[in-house]
């Protein structure tokens, strides 16, 4: 059986390196399969992130070859006759080895103002399909991080921007039909929307396919605008219900 | 080391485990006014309910209005073959609709019918259409959901911390011990009252739809501390796990494939399912589909790489890709298999256990005070087998009960809990022993072992013989696992980690294993291939495993609660509850 070659980097806070290992290729082999194995035969301390193996949990993302990848959806293969490199998200600071501190994104996530369904209004909802169509795509978010990963913004930390993953966040709020708050201040002055210069590097590594800049960031950009801009325009449409302009 | 600081925290009520049961308890915990800690092993909306696709039971009647509570909690107990607790299923029946509707209030969006309500789909064994469900999805928009409604709760949530111990102060839980997983610190939780929603035990088997965190930490915590666990003889293997390329073995093909038309075939081409289950083919129950798959392989009909295929290429393209997405993305990704165009090929695999901590019905409490369990980490719901839909349910109307449960006990305590220094000392020895210069074993290779063992000897179908073999290699893993050695520091050490891991897995082996020896029948997901019909005495008695005085384990019977005859006569024209077969 034919082997792979991995360098994996290998370290800590205070710093560290790529390290070399080799294992027994099998077929179909993902990279997290031969990180997992290369944890089970030669390095126990070898430190990862992992759930489900299948692309739902967003748990395993890393750097492969410099990209930021799902590594359980990543196959061996794609990089035949290529050295294969993994390493930690860059953008957060490192724990050890292809473990990072995520927990910024928890703590953005704890500040956003909850879905508030109208009060006293009790489910069963009505609501069609059409009304909420849009929604199913941000809620395809399995919150790997990447787009976090690789938005300049949070990587350059000039600003406590909440980044990609956070606006989709807030666009599924801010559009789900039976929710009653309005979040246009906090996503001007507390998620500082204003910093995403629509690069669309994020969308570009969603594992997810979740057309962030276009559905989630313009949109809500656009809201933003709407409101603290042309008050008219804003007084208007909640007059006709929060949703008759598109969104 | 031993003089070691550890952190401390204290709430009133601590929930191990975030899945859908543990946020589900936290919130009712914290709406009931307790202060409420979450630990989880992982980072917050990673747990196992995230894998979960089929959609959730519950029979709100949206599309088939003939359904009810009755219905629902019919199938539930013949799924389970009768060994169910009652009380369970009838309260799991009558109240999961409240639970579904009030996900909807907390921002969840489920899949809707054309006149705007929530959209139900059909499941193996449910009479009617009662899956309420999210494309292939439903299990993240759950964990979401509940995530989310926790955060906003004000519940303090502690990611990637890992408790090894509970603690007692004489018969009451009094707090849990472990680590943090980042440092390698120790920890205490000081609580009145614990919820245990920590999960399953499939990593115990080789070829397993479940994640690394199914350890059954939890319900080894609860037997360590004295409750009695009920039915661990009953481990649920899915029919329909991928089989090729090997690093794919076991991840779960949903059953929806089959919802959606898949057809079961042998390499002959046949259509398998005709012999095994003539009336309801392919979507017969998950024991008897997991079964028929074993005996084509067992009889040389297999795929190539020792399953079956299945087929949904008759569908077309667009409707495949439109009904199953994620199957699609899996099989092209993962196995380089188109599945508009060629078969899948799929085995059984390690889904689900029915076993598990033993609870009152209404209030998930354990038989040691303080002690709750709800999910799959408790046992009684599903009895010998699990419908699918069932779970998510579970999860919901049980979390909330344990979390009530757990809330309401605390409030009736009124003298402080001690910690007993003493069991800490002794849980701390057992962490660091792996640090010792003298073991010599690697904990992965004990893993390994075990997953082959159990696999082999405690898998799908079973005989004294196999079960024997299989308790003696356990045995003597659990010897082997006393001289475990690991490398590196207590910086997010995975080896260390598996190393307590396996103390864990082991003794949950023994578990399954002494029990699946006991039961002398064939029922529901447990296959003796020496005693293969149904047994009526074993029809009406659980097994209940507890450790003695001594440390010891110990097996005993217990009857099964009987229905009462309101319940009862919801069965009485029908022919299935006596089958004998
Ligand atoms: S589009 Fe905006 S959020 Fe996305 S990467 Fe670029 S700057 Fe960041
Ligand atoms: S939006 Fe996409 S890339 Fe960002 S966290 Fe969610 S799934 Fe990952
Ligand atoms: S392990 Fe879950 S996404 Fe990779």
């Amino acid at each position: 059986m034919a082997e792979i070659a991995l360098k994996i980097f290998r370290g800590d806070a205070s710093g560290g390196a790529e390290k070399e290992y080799r294992v027994e290729a099998t077929p179909g082999m993902v990279v997290l399969d031969a990180v997992l194995r290369v944890q089970a035969t030669q390095a126990s301390d070898l430190a990862v992130r992992w759930n489900c193996k299948a692309a739902h949990c967003g748990s395993c993302s890393a750097e492969v070859n410099g990209k930021p990848r799902l590594m359980c959806k990543t196959r061996t293969d794609e990089f035949q006759g290529k050295e294969i490199h993994v390493g930690p998200m860059r953008a957060f600071k490192l724990i050890k080895d292809l473990v990072t501190d995520v927990s910024f994104n928890y703590k953005t996530a704890r500040m956003i103002p909850a879905f508030t369904p109208p009060a006293g209004e009790k489910a069963p909802f009505t609501m069609y399909e059409k009304d909420v169509e849009r929604l199913y795509e941000y809620h395809k978010c399995i919150e790997c991080f990447l787009c976090q990963n690789v938005c300049h913004v949070i990587r350059d930390h000039k600003a406590p921007f909440f980044g990609p993953r956070q606006l989709v966040r807030i666009a599924s709020l801010e559009m789900h039909p039976k929710d009653t708050l309005d979040r246009a201040q906090f996503l001007k002055d507390t998620a500082l929307i204003g910093y995403c210069n629509i690069t669309k590097c994020c969308t570009e590594v969603c594992p997810e396919h979740i057309h962030i800049t276009d559905n989630a960031i313009i949109p809500l950009k656009e809201r933003v605008v709407d409101e603290f801009y042309d008050p008219v325009q804003w007084i208007w449409r909640k007059i006709m219900g929060r949703n008759s302009n598109g969104g | 080391m031993s003089v070691e600081k550890y952190e401390v925290h204290e709430h009133d009520v601590i929930i191990i485990g975030a899945g859908g049961a543990g946020l589900r308890a936290a919130i009712e915990a914290s709406a009931l006014g307790c202060s409420v800690g979450l630990i989880c092993k992982s980072l917050l909306g990673k747990a196992h309910t995230v894998m979960a696709e089929g959609g959730v039971a519950a029979a709100l009647a949206n599309v088939d209005p003939q359904d009810g509570w009755q219905v629902h909690f019919g199938d539930t107990m013949r799924g389970g073959q009768f060994i169910n607790n009652y009380r369970m299923a009838e309260l799991h029946a009558k109240e999961s609709p409240a639970r579904v509707y009030e996900l909807e209030e907390w921002g969840a969006l489920f899949d809707r019918t054309p006149d705007g309500k929530i959209m139900q789909r059909p499941f193996g064994a449910h009479t009617y259409r009662r899956l309420c469900h999210v494309g292939d999805r439903t299990g993240l928009e759950m964990i979401r959901t509940l995530q989310d409604k926790t955060v906003a709760s004000g519940v303090e949530v502690y990611m990637e911390t890992t408790l090894t111990r509970l603690l007692k102060d004489g018969n009451r839980i009094a707090g849990a011990f472990g680590y943090v997983r980042e440092t390698g610190r120790f920890v205490l939780f000081k609580a009145k009252a614990v919820v245990l929603a920590t999960g399953g035990w499939g990593k115990v088997f080789k070829v397993s739809s479940n994640s690394w965190e199914c350890t059954g930490d939890g319900v080894m915590m609860a037997y360590d501390a004295g409750a009695e666990l009920i039915d661990m003889e009953m481990v649920q293997f899915h029919p329909t796990g991928m089989v090729w390329p090997p690093g794919v073995r076991g991840i779960l093909v949903t059953e929806g494939v089959r919802g959606e038309g898949g057809i079961l075939k042998n390499n002959k081409g046949e259509r398998f399912m005709e012999r095994y289950d003539p009336k309801k083919l392919d979507l017969s129950s998950r024991d008897v589909v997991a079964r028929a798959i074993y005996t084509e392989v067992q009889e040389g009909r297999g795929s190539e790489h020792g399953g079956a295929y299945l087929d949904i290429t008759h569908r077309g393209p667009e409707y495949i890709k439109k009904k199953l997405p994620s199957m699609h993305e899996q099989f092209l990704k993962l196995a380089d298999v188109d599945i508009t165009k060629q078969p899948m090929e799929v085995a059984p695999t390690i889904h689900y256990a029915m076993g598990g901590v033993r609870v009152e019905p209404e209030t998930s409490a354990s038989t040691v005070s303080g002690l709750f369990a709800a999910g799959e980490v408790a046992g009684g719901l599903h009895g010998a087998n699990r419908l699918g839909g069932n779970s998510l349910s579970d999860l919901l109307v049980f979390g909330r009960r344990a979390g009530e449960g757990a809330a309401k006990y605390v409030k009736s305590l009124n003298n402080p809990l001690k910690i007993d220094e003493a069991q800490i000392e002794s849980e701390k020895k057992l962490l660091l022993r792996p640090f010792n210069e003298s073991g010599t074993e690697n904990p992965y290779q004990i893993h390994e072992e075990l997953q082959n063992a159990m696999q082999e000897g405690a898998g799908l179908a079973r005989t004294t013989e196999s079960l024997e073999k299989a308790l003696k290699k356990i045995l003597e893993l659990q010897q082997r696992a006393q001289q475990t050695r690991v490398p590196g520091s207590r910086l997010y050490n995975p080896g260390w980690h598996t190393a307590r891991d396996i103390v864990f897995m082991l003794t949950v082996s023994e578990a399954i294993v002494r029990c699946a020896i006991e039961r002398k029948e064939s029922r529901g997901a447990h296959w003796r291939k020496d005693f293969l019909s149904k047994d009526e005495t074993w029809g009406k008695q659980n097994l209940v495993t507890y450790k003695d005085t001594s440390g010891a384990m110990k097996i005993k019977m217990m009857p099964t609660p009987q229905m009462p005859a309101e319940l009862a006569q919801l069965f009485q024209q029908e022919p299935v509850v006596t089958a004998k077969k």
